[in-house]
């Protein structure tokens, strides 16, 4: 797994440790820088002020060439009030006379008397150059990266003259063990601050990253299951987050509302064609059918009075007739001619199912604000407000409640009935209209089918809407045109 | 001028006759050189005060870096009596009284000894020295200077041009550090002060080997000035001589690690002289 794929969940926190060590290394880096510089000036000055103080004693026993008493300045212990612990003790003094010979060192087993400074001291070529040097007569430091040492030079001089120049060797490494602590100071106040850092990037990644990764998680969801924007926990605000969530939500609600709008076009087209189909048929049948009960008729006009052939016809006839009711149902024919839709036509539908449902004991809710005639065909209307009234006084407990509300808005007559009974499962509101899709007995199963074409036909549309206690058909018939 | 003269020397005079007086009474000058450990403080004072208690009267011990700052006081008379080398010894015989010598392994004898570092176990005499550091204790030592130039004489050479640098640390005990610091590869050193010291501060002369050891030679002795009174001279004598018959004076003879003093003669101190003279003549 690459850095890059990693969630936010770690990656936050990991950049945050790394910031945050990159911080400390640097003021650590500067910190050590400022303490080497300040330790090295201390040591300059120290140097500086020993040297003086040295090469002042030193001149007399230089002129007297007392070797011995040179040697007992140099090596005797706290000899500048420096103790010999301290870090700014130099490692070893040497005098260096101007001839680059050895005079006498505090090191005597090392640096031994007469010896030649360039072979005695190892790393001695700065120092030499120093010595060598135009600046002889000055006290200075050589600091070399290359050389394990710091030099201190002081030379000696009485009236003028160069008697010898006191060396000061500070080892390196006196610096080590001071920045080693520092930088291990640094090193852990690094790791304190990074635990409470981590701690809090982490807390704080959580939550920075959990609307993200819910949200990332859905998406990928999309177009496989449902989502339900309720369930998205997204806090409501106006950032980033807050927007893409509510982008979001508003996606799913316009990809929910474009899946019903393609349900609903296969729906009424599928009705369509079963329409035009079953029309068909019907038509074809009708046909056959006429000269079928035209010929029964003439036979029975001029054909012999034998009872059993008689009782054959009147059979075959029977049979024909219910085709023919069946095949009339199928072929549903809204424009007939009829007179406009009036009022008193709404009321004499009422006064049709009131027997029904005093029958059924259910309320009727009757609100008919129809104040005057349509020019809607009256029997087709007619028609479907019996249908729908019907299935919903069937529909609803002994005492229910029914109602119908008939209005003319907006250029359309519309119709809504309702009814408290038991409600239609999603899956049945699918086929709802579709012929013989739910025959229980109680009639053939054709009612809504014969609805819904008489609503097509005029140019209208219907729609069910079913919620356990409430459920209700609304027809919209466009008035004019369809008429 | 000259009336100016005689009055300063009147005035000079006039609290001498005082002084005389009160001579009895003045303390007794006692010079001390490093010829032994003289920088034990504790154990020079508690020897005054013995032989302050002997003598009845009260002693200064005047003690000075080098041999010539106690030497010359002594033969002015500005001290009365010192303990000092063979050297100065029979340099001044004429102006000096022997009082007494040290007895050391139970001789009024000691060597000089040659000393190289302990590290350095190839060098065998003064000549594979050659070339090399050289420390001196004192100029005016037998064994810290005039045994190791007579040697060097007899070998057709001085110092100078033997060693490539000598030096005087003015101490028995510094040629002894000088040595075991490296400064020096070699050194010439009073017998007595190493073995003491070898008692003392083992880890020090442990650092040193002694490479060669010379003949022996008249141990320094205690001597008087020529103006110290007879009656003095003898004082000083019976004090030094009696130290090894009571208890307090041999504690103190084994802080010194001797075994007492004797008369000693003037004869002991000859191979010193003849020394001397050979060196003298170069």
């Amino acid at each position: 797994m690459q850095l890059r794929d990693l969630s936010l969940k770690y990656k936050i926190p990991l950049r945050g440790s790394v910031l945050i060590i990159v911080t400390a290394a640097a003021v650590s880096a500067a910190l050590v820088a400022r303490e080497y510089d300040d330790f090295k000036r201390d040591l300059v000055e120290t140097a500086d002020s020993m040297g003086r103080v040295l090469a002042h004693t030193l001149v007399a026993p230089l002129v007297h060439d007392d070797v011995w008493r040179a040697y007992e300045i140099i090596s005797s212990p706290g000899r500048t009030g420096i103790r010999a612990d301290s870090p700014l003790a130099a490692e070893w003094l040497a005098i260096v006379d101007p001839q680059l010979r050895i005079y006498v060192s505090s090191r005597a087993d090392r640096f031994p008397v007469l010896a030649d400074v360039t072979v005695a001291i190892p790393d001695a070529q700065p120092l030499v150059e120093e010595l060598r040097g135009p600046a002889r007569n000055l006290p200075r430091l050589v600091d070399r990266d290359e050389a394990k040492h710091l030099y201190s030079l002081t030379p000696i001089i009485a009236d003028g003259v160069l008697l010898g120049t006191l060396v000061a060797a500070y080892s390196r490494d006196i610096f080590v063990p001071r920045l080693r602590s520092i930088v291990e100071r640094a090193a852990l106040v690094t790791l304190v601050v990074l635990a409470i850092v981590i701690a809090a990037s982490w807390f704080w990644a959580q939550r920075f990253a959990a609307p993200l990764v819910d949200l990332a998680e859905r998406m990928s969801r999309v177009g496989h299951t449902e989502s339900r924007e309720e369930e998205l926990q997204l806090e409501e605000s106006k950032d980033e987050i807050g927007r893409l969530a509510t982008a979001f939500r508003e996606m799913l609600a316009g990809l929910r509302d474009k899946e019903e709008f393609e349900k609903r076009i296969i729906s009424s087209e599928r009705l369509a064609a079963l329409g035009r189909l079953s029309a068909g048929i019907a038509h074809e049948i009708n046909n056959p059918l006429g000269g079928m009960l035209n010929a029964i008729d003439t036979f029975r006009r001029h054909g012999s009075g034998d009872p059993m052939t008689l009782k054959t016809m009147a059979l075959l006839e029977r049979g024909l007739l219910q085709i023919k009711e069946t095949v009339a149902a199928l072929l549903v024919e809204a424009r007939v001619a009829a007179h406009p839709l009036a009022p008193q036509d709404v009321e004499d539908v009422k006064t049709l199912v009131l027997a029904d449902a005093h029958r059924k004991q259910a309320r009727l809710e009757w609100d008919n604000r129809l104040a005057e005639s349509i020019s809607l065909p009256s029997t087709a209307v007619r028609q479907i407000l019996i249908n729908l009234l019907l299935n919903a006084l069937r529909a609803v407990d002994a005492g229910g409640c029914v109602s119908c509300a008939v209005e003319r808005a907006n250029g359309t007559l519309r119709i809504v009935v309702g009814n408290d009974g038991a409600h239609i499962p999603a899956e049945r509101l699918d086929h709802l209209f579709e012929p013989f899709a739910h025959a229980d007995g109680e009639g053939h199963g054709l009612g809504l089918w014969v609805t819904y074409q008489i609503v097509q036909q005029l140019g209208g549309r219907i729609a069910a809407q079913s919620f356990p206690g409430d459920t209700r058909f609304e027809v919209g018939l466009p008035l004019g045109g369809a008429a | 001028m000259h009336k100016r003269r005689r009055l300063l020397t009147a005035l000079a005079l006039a609290p001498l006759a005082a002084h005389a007086q009160s001579l009895a009474r003045a303390p007794l000058r006692v010079g001390l050189t490093k010829v032994f450990l003289d920088d034990q403080m504790a154990f020079v004072r508690a020897w005054r005060g013995y032989v302050e208690a002997r003598l009845k009267r009260p002693v200064d011990f005047v003690q000075r870096q080098t041999y010539r700052e106690i030497v010359d006081p002594l033969r002015e008379g500005r001290l009365d009596f010192a303990w000092i080398c063979g050297y100065p010894y029979v340099r001044h015989q004429a102006q000096l009284k022997l009082v007494a010598v040290p007895l050391w392994e139970a001789q009024p004898l000691y060597r000089s000894y040659l000393i190289v570092s302990a590290s350095d176990s190839a060098t065998r005499s003064l000549d594979d020295l050659r070339g090399k550091v050289f420390a001196f204790s004192d100029p005016d030592s037998n064994s810290g200077h005039l045994y190791t130039r007579y040697e060097l004489h007899r070998r057709n050479t001085t110092p100078s041009a033997f060693f490539s640098r000598t030096f005087f640390t003015l101490a028995h005990r510094k040629v002894v550090e000088a040595v075991a610091a490296g400064v020096a590869q070699g050194g010439a050193v009073d017998g007595y002060v190493w073995e003491t010291l070898a008692r003392l501060h083992p880890q020090l002369t442990g650092r040193t080997r002694v490479a060669e050891k010379s003949p022996q030679f008249g141990h320094p002795p205690f001597v008087a000035a020529a103006a110290t009174p007879p009656a003095t001279v003898d004082a000083m004598r019976s004090v030094l001589l009696g130290m090894g018959a009571s208890d307090e004076g041999n504690a103190l003879l084994r802080q010194l690690n001797l075994d007492g003093f004797v008369r000693g003669e003037p004869a002991l101190y000859d191979s010193i002289a003849s020394m001397m003279r050979a060196v003298d003549r170069a």
